[in-house]
């Protein structure tokens, strides 16, 4: 199984695991799983069916959006990250 | 979008941060003056949040930085990984606003995250004027937080 890094802001959601085991072909039915196994983050994660455009998420050392974007395939020794946007300013 | 509490909440947990680390921040905030800095900042959380330990990282956000911050995927993960190899906590994020008091604006809202701490630096014409620490509460709105150096 697939292993996603969880970023410690949403670690609240995952009762404070940092790694999660999840299963799944491709990115986003990884992501899924995550959201299935811990329900409190799908509205992090996710917009509808489509990965919120200001989460990143890493393949190992690689953007998915420089892969095949959400379809990018996953294999069980893989590590995903979830990388939160962080942004903002005085106005 | 906030709530200001000036008010001393018994038991409600304090953020504390090491004068030393505050005093990187502010330099940092000074420095880059009159563009945004911002970085990470670790520690532990008990019945208190301490911060020990700050890490600058870079503005990478493309146009007027006197306005705007932003940090990268990569810098995040690299912040992430310090965390767990130092045995530390990441416990939020600082940035400055320059010519601009420390508080949250509706783009600092737009992308925080819960459990962060999120310090604001005021910077008046190069020269520190305050510090603001704020969370987000419950209903996704930024609720400032009692915040003390050590």
């Amino acid at each position: 199984m697939a292993q996603i890094l969880v970023p410690t802001p949403l670690r609240k959601f995952t009762n404070n695991l940092s790694k999660v085991e999840v299963n799944g072909g491709t990115i986003v039915e990884n992501l899924k799983d995550l959201a299935v196994q811990f329900p409190d983050l799908e509205k992090y994660l996710f917009s509808g069916d489509e990965i919120k455009g200001y989460v990143k998420i890493f393949l190992g050392d690689n953007d998915i959006d420089s892969l095949n974007g959400a379809d990018t395939e996953v294999n069980t020794s893989d590590i995903i990250s979830i990388i939160p946007a962080i942004a903002g300013g005085k106005n | 979008m906030m709530k200001s509490s000036k008010v001393y909440i018994e038991n409600k947990m304090k953020t504390l941060i090491k004068q030393d680390a505050l005093r990187e921040m502010i330099l940092h905030a000074e420095q880059t003056f009159p563009n945004e800095c911002c970085g990470f900042f670790y520690g532990h959380e008990n019945e208190d949040r301490e911060i020990s330990t700050i890490q600058i990282s870079p503005n990478t956000k493309e146009g007027d930085q006197r306005r705007r911050f932003q940090i990268s995927a990569v810098d995040y993960m690299k912040a992430e990984r310090y965390a767990m190899e130092h045995n530390l906590t990441l416990l939020g994020i600082y940035h400055s606003h320059p010519n601009h008091p420390a508080i949250p604006s509706e783009h600092d809202l737009k992308q925080a995250m819960p459990y962060f701490s999120y310090i604001i630096i005021s910077v008046q014409e190069g020269v520190y004027d305050h510090v603001r620490s704020w969370k987000l509460d419950d209903e996704g709105k930024f609720e400032e937080e009692l915040f003390k150096t050590i």
